[in-house]
């Protein structure tokens, strides 16, 4: 597969027309089966994001109702909703990402301001990347064993640290992106008014850089706002109000969880409520994002 | 005109100034010293070792994770030894426990997993970057990329009751009664067909991971030099041998990388495997048949276990192991696509 395939993929022009012709028919057919088996692959995927969407609205909007949003979660049987979830996540989101994104920045702007091709500073990019696809299981394990087991029990507090955790590598990598696509002549003309470095920093390079390190947050939220797997850990899931966050703390993705998992029906339709609440919300940060970054370029 | 902007330069003093600055921007030199440094103030040292601290912060953060995680499990390896990868037994009863079976069940979930994706995110990147009309390109890419947005337990909750009864009624049963019987490979396709299991396993994941591969290869075959394609399409080439000649030996290495990327992601996927898998500890000849991986043993019997006992070490163990794993893959993956990376 190097220089020579290229030789050997298409042949040189042969003497013999009938020969000719039967090979361009030959290398048509085989170009046209792939071009539709490559639509294919494409309407294959469509179809799964159709299909999870077309399932989400139709059992979530049937079970939808103003129920899920001023109840809190009960018992199998007793008229439930899901208050205290929504509250949870949206508060264990909002902090998390509140506390991972100045980290994150400043990973960031340390990567493209201070480190670019230094040894350290590749460490830190390396690091933050795997970071960033590490499973998030583990770094629930990780909170559990410094957060919750040394101070006596589930937290809030535990299930934020873990998705500050998360949020981090998200925000150094978009924050990084979009500080390097600024031009040097920018920093150069700062720096000759005699500004000092991290006043180009804050006042010229992030502002510029803005609506990329947004895009990076509104994504960071996202991601977090669908996270189970390190909450199941860390804040546990709690089915009374409590927005304390030294308490077990519920959220949406854990409630989903237990109540899809269970034989009753009633909790599998909140739970289906739920799931269309996290998804609507979760894809159109992405949108929202999308835009964002497309309204500066 | 360029001589006279070259005449209009700025006296010497602000040119000292300028150049180590730049240098710091653009290329690896520390901090600038002599006449920058002592005009610097109090503000650039402040903020260069907040960055600086962030960035010892995250590597700290990372060996933290490693360090805390073997601790933890060292109770595990303790009294099971190197027999706890190899052994298949998980008796909470006894206190026996060991990896064998969720490893394997990790390791055959992705590999299997990438088998299905690959085609289908190679044929999505080929789309896109060739065919697809210019005004589909945005929102097909799009869509494909919101598929990597949907959190995990959606996808579990949708594996669960649309996938898996659809494969209980109608593919499983079709396969087992035409492939099972099969020599050599039809052992892999026999049983009941319970719906979950480790297929359905593999193929949930495998299209969680197609948006993370297409877009790797839709990024690199986008960075193909157009004069090489152009080059090949002079020649008379079709689109297929285009691709096949040019752009696939020229992006081969952070094609890999991509489909190493999907691996990693694979291998620590959580709660829509525990959604799929069946949860059985134990290995079965064929794909249709339940399992686990470590991931969703951790996620399941985490709450099960008490804080000190052997199995809460074991299944810490079991998340050290999955570490170790995922970055072994994951660097890989990166070290692939450095080029990508850098360019």
């Amino acid at each position: 597969m190097s220089l020579s395939l290229t030789a050997g993929a298409i042949p040189g022009p042969r003497k013999d027309p009938e020969v000719a012709l039967a090979l361009g028919r030959r290398r048509k057919r085989a170009d046209r089966i792939v071009r539709i088996l490559c639509v294919g692959a494409t309407l294959v995927g469509l179809a799964f994001l159709a299909s999870i969407l077309l399932t989400l609205t139709y059992r979530g909007f049937e079970a939808m109702s103003l129920r899920v949003f001023t109840h809190v979660t009960a018992p199998p049987g007793s008229e439930g909703g899901l208050l205290n979830p929504i509250v949870g996540s949206l508060i264990q989101a909002a902090l998390g990402t509140a506390i991972g994104t100045p980290i994150g920045m400043l990973v960031g702007t340390y990567l493209a301001e201070y480190a670019r091709g230094s040894k350290f500073g590749n460490a830190v990019r390396f690091v933050s990347d795997i970071l960033l696809s590490a499973p998030s299981i583990l770094i629930g394990l990780f909170v559990y064993q410094i957060l919750v087991l040394p101070f006596g029990g589930f937290s809030g507090w535990a299930g934020i640290a873990a998705l500050a955790i998360i949020v981090i590598p998200v925000v150094v990598r978009t924050t990084e992106d979009m500080l390097t696509l600024i031009p040097n002549t920018l920093r150069e003309a700062v720096i000759g008014l005699g500004s000092p470095k991290w006043k180009m920093i804050v006042f010229v390079c992030w502002k510029s850089a803005m609506s990329g390190i947004i895009t990076g947050i509104l994504l960071a939220v996202a991601r977090v706002a669908g996270e189970t797997a390190p909450l199941l850990f860390t804040s546990l899931g709690n089915n009374a109000w409590s927005v304390d966050l030294t308490k077990p703390m519920s959220s949406l993705p854990v409630t989903i969880y237990s109540f899809a998992g269970s034989p009753f029906e009633d909790w599998i339709a909140l739970a289906w409520a739920g799931a269309l609440l996290i998804t609507l919300g979760v894809l159109s940060l992405n949108i929202l994002a999308r835009t964002v970054l497309r309204g500066r370029k | 005109m360029k001589a006279g902007a070259g005449a209009r330069r700025p006296p010497s003093p602000l040119t000292v100034r300028t150049i180590p600055l730049s240098q710091a921007a653009t290329a690896s030199s520390p901090i600038p010293t002599g006449a920058a440094r002592r005009t610097g103030n109090l503000g650039d040292t402040v903020f260069e070792w907040a960055c600086r601290g962030s960035g010892v912060f995250v590597l700290l953060l990372l060996g933290a994770i490693i360090i805390e995680l073997f601790v933890a499990g060292l109770p595990a390896f303790r009294a099971f030894g190197l027999a706890f990868v190899t052994s298949t037994d998980w008796d909470p009863v006894q206190e026996v426990f060991g990896a064998g079976v969720s490893i394997y069940g990790t390791i055959v979930t992705a590999v299997l997993s990438i088998i299905l994706a690959v085609p289908l995110a190679f044929g999505v990147a080929f789309y896109l970057t060739e065919l697809a009309p210019a005004w589909l390109r945005r929102p097909v890419g799009t869509a494909i990329e919101l598929l990597a947005a949907v959190p995990s337990i959606i996808y579990g909750m949708w594996g669960f009751f649309v996938i898996a009864p659809a494969f209980a009624t109608h593919l499983q049963p079709w396969i087992i009664d035409n492939v099972g019987e099969l020599p050599l490979i039809g052992f892999l396709f026999q049983g009941a067909p319970f719906g979950t299991g480790i297929f359905t396993a593999a193929f949930i994941l495998a299209i969680m991971i197609l948006p993370f591969i297409a877009a790797t290869m839709r990024d690199v075959f986008e960075q193909v030099p157009p004069v090489y394609k152009e080059s090949a399409y002079g020649l008379g080439a079709t689109t297929w041998e285009v691709m096949r000649g040019v752009v696939i030996p020229y992006t081969r290495v952070s094609v890999v990388g991509g489909i190493m990327l999907g691996l990693g992601r694979a291998l620590g996927e959580t709660m829509a495997v525990t959604f799929v898998i069946g949860n059985a500890n134990r290995i079965s000849s064929s794909l249709f048949g339940p399992g686990n991986t470590i991931a969703s043993l951790v996620a399941l019997e985490f709450g099960e276990s008490e804080t000190g006992s052997l199995k809460l070490a074991s299944l810490l163990a079991l998340g050290f192991i999955l570490f170790v794993l995922s970055f072994i893959v994951l660097a890989t993956s990166r070290y692939l696509l450095r080029s990508r990376l850098k360019g």
